[in-house]
């Protein structure tokens, strides 16, 4: 394995990775037949950027953003975070990974129905430790940066899908992750709801230095982003800063509206 | 690059006993009604295992200690070896009504709940954590319907006796082959209880979040 030679050489050469992958491929049983999702991506993301994974659906970019948020293994390839090889790690270290140093938001929000917006926010600070009282100051005052101060104690199911994906965005911070990982954050959202959910990411990366990674299809993203990975048929087919991208947003927008 | 690793993760604490003791109870106080159903399928199971149990347990106690006029009654409803023969056949067939009946209500409470707990452990909930939970939630209910289903089986049993046959049920009551039998019912409804849902929520607990969020029942 040349790799693992090259690997600290190349990471210490560059801006600080925080998100690393290495030949990762994920193949998929169903019955007799194999899907292989992913084919082998190479990609580094580095502390404080800004990322949007973009791909139709089915391309892969979903099952490439449960390998960089520990939610499944890869069947092949190394996925490292903050250069730890996350296979290495044992149940512990893993939901401890979870729970402070990376934040999940969902396209179907997956708040937990029968919590209140509050209590949603704080789990993940019981399940660090956190007393109920420092949780409770802490996840109000998550809810009124994302713009929720008057509808803490409202059920998910009281919230609109917009107001549901801003709680989800507050417990992403409940333990102030690293990285803020958004699986088509805008993709049950109209435009304009989605706009502001986008906003808030934005806002959140550069107030904060958050890195975001967010899986989308939703051109409004690319506006924000510092880079650009292209998914296509389980590879990396483009991989962009925003500044190439200007130079062709044109023809992009003009083949996809 | 290892310095660096070696600060970059830390362990996630258990969190105590008593906190998923709380979790688990603010769990059922929420989903109250929903609870309730799950608590109504154990209680209606065991009242019917309490009940036919305590016809048996009646009927021994009358045909031995009873007056003549009531034996004689026992005895025109039936011979003694036909009625022991039917009564153990019931009584087995109760037991499956409660095993299928308990695990099934148990089986589904815990399925429609994969998607939560696999965005608890994406917000970083350990497995045994999870499992935890579950176990207390399932035993809490488990308990409650199962002490219901011996009272109510047992009542309902002993107003039927009467009914037919006076006052002497009571002044023949087994009240230590009752109690036992109260104590084997209560238990098989703990233990099915338990058993039903601990077997799916270590299922989920054990997925990989990706794989419990993505999966419909």
């Amino acid at each position: 394995m040349t790799e693992t030679q090259t690997a600290p050489a190349e990471s210490a050469a560059e801006k600080q990775n925080i998100v690393r992958t290495r030949g990762v491929r994920k193949v998929y049983k169903m019955g007799k037949l194999e899907l292989e999702a992913l084919k082998g991506v190479d990609m580094e993301i580095q502390r404080g950027e800004y990322i949007s994974i973009m791909g139709p659906s089915g391309s892969g970019k979903s099952t490439l953003f449960n390998m960089i948020g520990a939610l499944d293994k890869p069947t092949e390839g190394k996925v490292y975070i903050d250069e730890v090889d996350v296979a290495q790690l044992d149940a512990y270290e893993l939901a401890w990974l979870r729970c402070r140093k990376i934040g999940y938001i969902f396209q179907t929000f997956n708040l937990i129905p029968v919590m209140t917006a509050l209590e949603n926010v704080t789990l993940p600070m019981i399940f660090a430790g956190m007393s109920t009282d420092e949780s409770i100051d802490k996840g109000v005052e998550l809810l009124k940066t994302v713009g929720l101060g008057t509808r803490v104690q409202h059920k998910p199911l009281e919230l609109s899908g917009g107001q549901q994906q801003r709680v989800a965005v507050a417990r992403a911070l409940a333990n102030d992750p690293a990285i803020v990982l958004a699986d088509e954050p805008t993709g049950n959202l109209d435009r304009k709801t989605g706009r502001e959910i986008i906003e808030l990411l934005r806002q959140l990366n550069e107030e904060k230095q958050v890195t975001i990674i967010s899986a989308t299809h939703d051109l409004k993203m690319l506006d924000v982003s510092d880079r650009i990975l292209w998914v296509q048929d389980g590879r990396i087919a483009k991989n962009q800063r925003r500044e190439e991208l200007d130079l062709d947003l044109g023809q992009i927008g003009a083949g996809e509206e | 690059m290892s310095v660096y690793a070696a600060s970059a993760t830390g362990k996630q604490i258990s969190l105590p006993f008593s906190k998923a003791l709380e979790i688990s109870f603010r769990s059922l106080k929420i989903r109250f009604w929903r609870s309730l159903i799950t608590i109504g399928g154990i209680f209606f199971g065991i009242a019917f295992l309490m009940s036919i149990l305590t016809s048996s347990a009646l009927n021994q106690a009358l045909l031995e200690g009873g007056s003549a006029q009531v034996r004689a009654l026992l005895e025109q409803k039936g011979a003694d070896e036909e009625a022991q023969t039917q009564q153990i056949w019931l009584v087995t067939l109760s037991l499956l009504v409660c095993v299928v009946g308990i695990t099934n209500a148990m089986l589904m409470s815990v399925t429609e709940r994969y998607r939560e707990i696999g965005t608890m452990k994406c917000l970083g909930a350990l497995d045994k954590f999870i499992v935890e939970l579950f176990l207390l939630e399932s035993a809490f209910q488990g308990l409650v319907g199962s002490l219901g289903g011996v009272i109510l089986g047992c009542l309902f049993m002993t107003a039927s006796m009467m009914s037919s046959y006076g006052s002497e049920p009571l002044s023949v009551f087994p009240m230590v082959d009752i109690f036992q039998y109260g104590l084997y019912s209560l238990g098989a409804g703990l233990v099915l209880s338990v058993i039903g849902a601990i077997y799916p929520a270590y299922r989920a607990a054990k997925m990989d979040p990706a794989d419990a969020m993505r999966t419909e029942v």
